[in-house]
C-alpha cells in the first residue's frame, strides 16, 4: 500500500520585524527616563551593615557625601577641606532641588565626631533628610 | 517654448535605517544607567533654630554610646542586641516614648549605624539624635 505523504506547506518562518523599530524606541524611551548621567567616584568606604534598610526613592534628588576612615569628606564632587565649606556646599544642592536627601556614605571605621560636626553643618543648611547607607545584612 | 514637467520626487525620509539609529541609542543607554539604587537608614535631623521643646521625662528613653561601644539604655548597661526587644516593649506601653541616641566624638560608627537599625527594627519612629556633650 502506498503511503501518500502529504508534503507540509512551506510554512513562513520568522520573526515580524515590522514593529521591531516601536519595541526598541520602547526600550529606548525607558533607558532614557531611568538613565541619570552624573555619577561620582566618591571616596573609598568600606559601608556599615544593617538589617532594616530602605531604599531611597530616586536618585534625581539625592546628594551623596563620603567620609572615608582618614576623615576625609567629599560631598558629590566637591572635595570640603573645612567642615564649614559644607554648609554653602549642601545650601546650594538644597535651592536647586528642595526635596534633596543626603546620602552619607561613612566608613564603619570612622569616628561619630565628624558625623556629628556633618550634621551640625547640614542643620545649618536646613537640609534635614539624611540617609546612611547602608549593605544589607541577613 | 516648452517647459519642462518637474519630475516628482520622492520626499520621504528613508526610515529604513530608523531602527539602527534606535538601537545604536539603546545600546547608549543601556550603558549608562546604573539601576542599583542607595540603600539605606532614613533619618530626619532636627532642625537648627528651633526653641528646645519641654517634654515629660516619662516619654523620654535615652541611648548613650560610649567610646568603647558600650551601650546605655536608661542608666543600664545593655547589649546591642537587646535594643530591638527592649525599646518594642517601652514603645507598647507608651507610643509616645521618645528616644534620645547619644554618642561621643569617639563612638565608631559602625555601632551608631547597628544601635539605629535595632531602633529601626523595634518600629521606633521618633528618634533624637542629641548633641555630645562637650569635654
Amino acid at each position: 500500500m502506498a503511503i501518500k505523504i502529504t508534503r507540509k506547506s512551506d510554512l513562513k518562518i520568522g520573526v515580524p520585524t515590522a514593529s521591531m523599530p516601536d519595541i526598541i524606541f520602547q526600550l529606548l524611551i525607558f533607558f532614557m527616563v531611568t538613565t541619570v548621567l552624573r555619577e561620582y567616584s566618591g571616596l573609598q568606604v568600606s559601608l556599615p551593615g544593617a538589617k532594616k534598610i530602605e531604599k531611597l526613592e530616586s536618585k534625581r534628588n539625592v546628594s551623596t557625601i563620603w567620609i572615608d576612615r582618614q576623615n576625609r569628606i567629599v560631598c558629590d564632587d566637591v572635595t570640603i577641606k573645612d567642615i564649614k565649606e559644607l554648609r554653602t556646599v549642601a545650601y546650594n544642592k538644597l535651592v536647586e532641588q528642595p526635596r534633596l536627601v543626603m546620602s552619607l556614605r561613612v566608613d564603619k571605621d570612622a569616628d561619630m565626631g565628624i558625623v556629628i560636626d556633618v550634621h551640625q553643618e547640614l542643620r545649618r543648611a536646613n537640609t534635614l533628610k539624611v540617609n546612611y547607607s547602608a549593605l544589607q545584612v541577613l | 517654448m516648452a517647459l519642462k514637467k518637474r519630475q516628482k520626487e520622492d520626499v520621504e525620509i528613508p526610515s529604513s535605517s530608523l531602527a539602527d539609529i534606535a538601537f545604536l541609542l539603546l545600546v547608549f543607554f543601556l550603558v549608562c544607567t546604573t539601576i542599583d539604587v542607595d540603600k539605606g537608614l532614613r533619618l530626619v535631623l532636627p532642625p537648627m533654630d528651633v526653641e528646645d521643646i519641654e517634654i515629660n521625662k516619662e516619654n523620654i528613653t535615652n541611648i548613650l554610646i560610649n567610646d568603647a561601644g558600650q551601650v546605655l539604655l536608661d542608666n543600664e548597661e545593655v547589649s546591642v542586641r537587646d535594643i530591638e526587644r527592649i525599646v518594642r516593649e517601652e514603645l507598647s506601653e507608651n507610643d509616645k516614648l521618645i528616644i534620645s541616641l547619644k554618642t561621643t566624638r569617639g563612638t565608631k560608627y559602625d555601632v551608631y549605624i547597628a544601635v539605629l537599625d535595632q531602633l529601626k527594627r523595634a518600629n521606633a519612629t521618633r528618634i533624637s539624635i542629641a548633641d555630645p556633650e562637650e569635654s
